[in-house]
């Protein structure tokens, strides 16, 4: 049951883009279509979880004072790790995302959740936080990557729906990313407020 | 016989109202739109004509439906107005559909997002015209050459003056400047020689400097905002043109692309500008600064826009650091 | 504290260090197949062998220095050139045969905007309006606004120039190359690999 709730207060009440509104560079920067949005998402699920469970572990002999280098250490080989993976397995993946990857380790959310939940929390509420948040970026991503790849290069995950003569350019760039996460936010709030 | 109405001070009040002044607005464009009739004929009334009329829905729609407000506010001319700036910030190729999307982009997302007329940080025509810009690059850099009265979408495209001057500036040789038409052609529109295509309602200079003079002699602006635009631009680009000739020469300058039309209709914007008069100048030098810097070194050719939107979000520290002095107050050391 | 701190840092690498192991044999593959495929599609051959890599610097018309890689085989050589695009680097991989004609070209990394100077990876390609297959870049290419004849990227000429660039720089650097080649006198080369 309390699994479900945890899962749930990630991806709806405290949806790290739509609510509390951390990690808005890869948000902003990996969302020019659906299938970057969605990599970089479960990417930084991956890492997350990973960073969460053993943060959690790790809480009860964790002095107060280092904390936060620990935290780092902790988060920074676990996003190189993913890099390394990803570059030796996944290299379309690696193409597309490339820089973005080695930034997970300065994402708000990642040692936002460390400080605020995992090393509180038993390593198994980590974890199902870890999904959670994870769920809920990544949800957010794929959202943000669909509507500007529809309005801005006219297909979905790839697949041409819109004529390229009617594709309107400024949605893969910058502002068009501002302009939809605006709006994106505002369409939550309106609906979650009901 | 009139009713009586009872309420606090000031009794006495000006025949000013927001319709007075944007109808005042529309009525001094409307010379530079007859003109642009006569050069790009039928394209330019669709152009202008559908981002009227979608400016005027989108406010209405967007008022009742998604805002839920009781009052109709799409007949103080605000919308109207908007719509026809947006229109002559257009090429008069540009069809109907990409002109749509400029319209909401213009009134939805720059004007009914912050909370309609009076709210908006941007001038909504300008944000309008610059997202169309990156959003059709292709389709808003291709300017129709003026008169052909019959075509529309398939007008023959030319060069405009500033994208002449920009290849000067990019090949290095003021040679090229030599293709330019002189300030005489530039001020009357009068542009069958060649070189001259550009937006709607830039081509004629004379006809925006009518504007201009009709609403200085009705109060709407008063002088500083375009004056101290025109003037910075004039010294800078003369300063620029002496250093190097391949910059164009100043009066050519001015009279070519969207600045007088810019500094006139666009940047005096009620709500978007500076409201001391002191404010109004440094918003109008810095413009002009902004506006030469992007032309001569900037990747597009015009500036003007992107110029006053930058210093459109300036306004309000302007604003707060050229408050009028209260009346009695001490000047602290 | 310090025991915690360091404790940690050495479990973290001890795993970085091992996943690095295994991961270094899968990435060096990576790059060895995009580059071998990329030699492949400029070369227009299935089946091909770079018989010699050469590294040759030329100084280009502003006096920079600048490195091309040349990997000859038995059509001609495949060179890689960068210039600056529009927005940052554009790396291109031209493959010329002995002639010194355009066989095909890739790009290798860009970073210019999507829809727009982005359309370089097909514009010039063969079938394409203004395709540069088949020409030579003896009298060096140009854009159509710069007198030349190919035709530039629809609103995106800087991209369009940067790229004639990069193809004439890796003719120019090919050409050296193959002079020196013949010559075996090789003042402005030296060895790299093989």
């Amino acid at each position: 049951m309390k699994a479900i709730q945890i899962i749930k207060n990630g991806i709806i009440k405290e949806n790290p883009t739509f609510v509390l509104m951390l990690g808005m560079c890869p948000t902003l920067a990996t969302t020019s279509s659906a299938i970057n949005g969605l990599s970089m998402g479960l990417a930084t699920m991956v890492v997350l979880i990973c960073t969460n469970v053993v943060i959690s572990c790790l809480k009860s002999i964790t002095p107060d004072k280092v904390r936060i280098p620990v935290f780092i250490v902790v988060i920074a080989a676990f996003v190189t790790i993913l890099q390394m993976t990803i570059r030796a397995y996944l290299p379309a993946i690696d193409k597309a995302l490339g820089l973005f990857i080695p930034l997970i380790v300065v994402n708000c959310i990642i040692l936002g959740r460390a400080e605020a939940f995992a090393s509180k929390h038993t390593p198994l509420a980590s974890l199902f936080d870890g999904i959670g948040i994870g769920l809920g970026f990544t949800l957010a991503l794929t959202l943000l990557g669909m509507v500007r790849e529809l309005l801005g290069a006219g297909s979905l995950f790839g697949y041409t729906i819109i004529s390229e003569q009617y594709n309107i350019l400024l949605f893969v760039l910058a502002p068009g990313a501002f302009i939809t996460l605006g709006y994106l936010i505002a369409l939550v709030r309106k609906i979650t407020e009901r | 016989m009139k009713q009586l109405i009872v309420s606090l001070s000031p009794h006495a009040h000006g025949n000013d109202s927001v319709e007075r002044n944007m109808y005042g607005v529309i009525i001094a464009l409307i010379p530079a739109l007859l003109v642009s009739f006569v050069y790009f004929g039928i394209g330019s009334i669709v152009v202008c004509l559908s981002s009227v009329i979608a400016c005027v829905f989108f406010e209405w729609f967007i008022a009742k439906y998604v805002m839920g407000r009781q009052t109709c506010s799409i007949l103080d001319g605000s919308a109207a107005l908007t719509g026809l700036l947006l229109g002559m910030n257009l090429p008069s190729n540009l069809p109907i559909w990409i002109v749509i999307i400029g319209a909401l982009f213009a009134i939805g997302v720059a004007k009914m997002t912050f909370g309609g007329l009076g709210n908006n940080i941007f001038n909504p025509a300008l944000v309008g015209r610059c997202v169309l810009l990156v959003a059709f690059p292709a389709q808003m850099t291709s300017w129709p050459q003026p008169g052909q009265l019959w075509q529309y979408t398939d007008a023959v495209t030319g060069a405009t003056p500033l994208s002449i001057m920009k290849q000067a500036i990019q090949t290095g040789d003021a040679a090229v400047l030599d293709q330019l038409p002189d300030a005489f052609h530039l001020l009357l529109g009068n542009h069958s020689i060649g070189g001259g295509a550009g937006t709607i309602g830039e081509i004629c200079g004379l006809a925006l400097l009518l504007g201009l003079a009709f609403m200085l002699w009705r109060r709407i602006i008063t002088w500083h905002i375009p004056v101290s635009i025109i003037a910075t631009v004039f010294l800078f680009s003369t300063v620029m043109h002496i250093i190097n000739p391949i910059y164009a020469d100043p009066t050519t300058v001015i009279l070519s692309g969207g600045l007088l039309l810019g500094a006139i209709f666009m940047a005096t914007d009620y709500v978007t500008s500076p409201m001391t008069a002191r404010g109004q100048l440094v918003y109008g030098v810095c413009i002009g600064l902004l506006t030469i810097v992007i032309r001569n070194w900037g990747s597009y050719p015009e500036g003007m826009s992107f110029a006053i939107l930058i210093m459109n979000a300036f306004t309000p520290l302007i604003n707060n650091y050229m408050k009028p002095k209260r009346f009695g107050e001490e000047i602290k050391k | 504290m310090v025991l915690v701190l360091t404790g940690v840092a050495i479990i973290m690498s001890i795993v970085l260090a091992s996943v690095n192991h295994i991961t270094s044999e899968p990435i060096a593959l990576q790059q060895q197949k995009a580059l071998a495929d990329g030699i492949k599609a400029v070369m227009q051959a299935d089946d091909i062998c770079v018989s010699r890599t050469d590294t040759v610097q030329q100084t280009d018309d502003s006096g920079k220095p600048q490195l091309f890689l040349v990997y000859q085989n038995e059509l001609g050589a495949a060179v890689e050139s960068t210039t600056n695009g529009f927005g940052g680097k554009l790396r291109v991989l031209v493959g010329f045969n002995n002639q010194g004609k355009i066989l095909g070209y890739t790009i290798l990394e860009h970073a210019e905007t999507p829809g727009l100077g982005a359309k370089v990876t097909e514009w010039f390609q063969s079938g394409q309006k203004s395709s540069i297959i088949g020409l030579s870049p003896a009298k060096p290419l140009t854009v159509s606004k710069d007198g030349g004849t190919i035709d530039a990227i629809t609103a995106s000429t800087i991209t369009s120039r940067a790229f004639l660039l990069a193809v004439n720089n890796a003719y120019r650097a090919y050409k050296t190359m193959s002079i020196d080649g013949e010559t075996a006198a090789t003042p402005q080369t030296k060895d790299k690999k093989e």
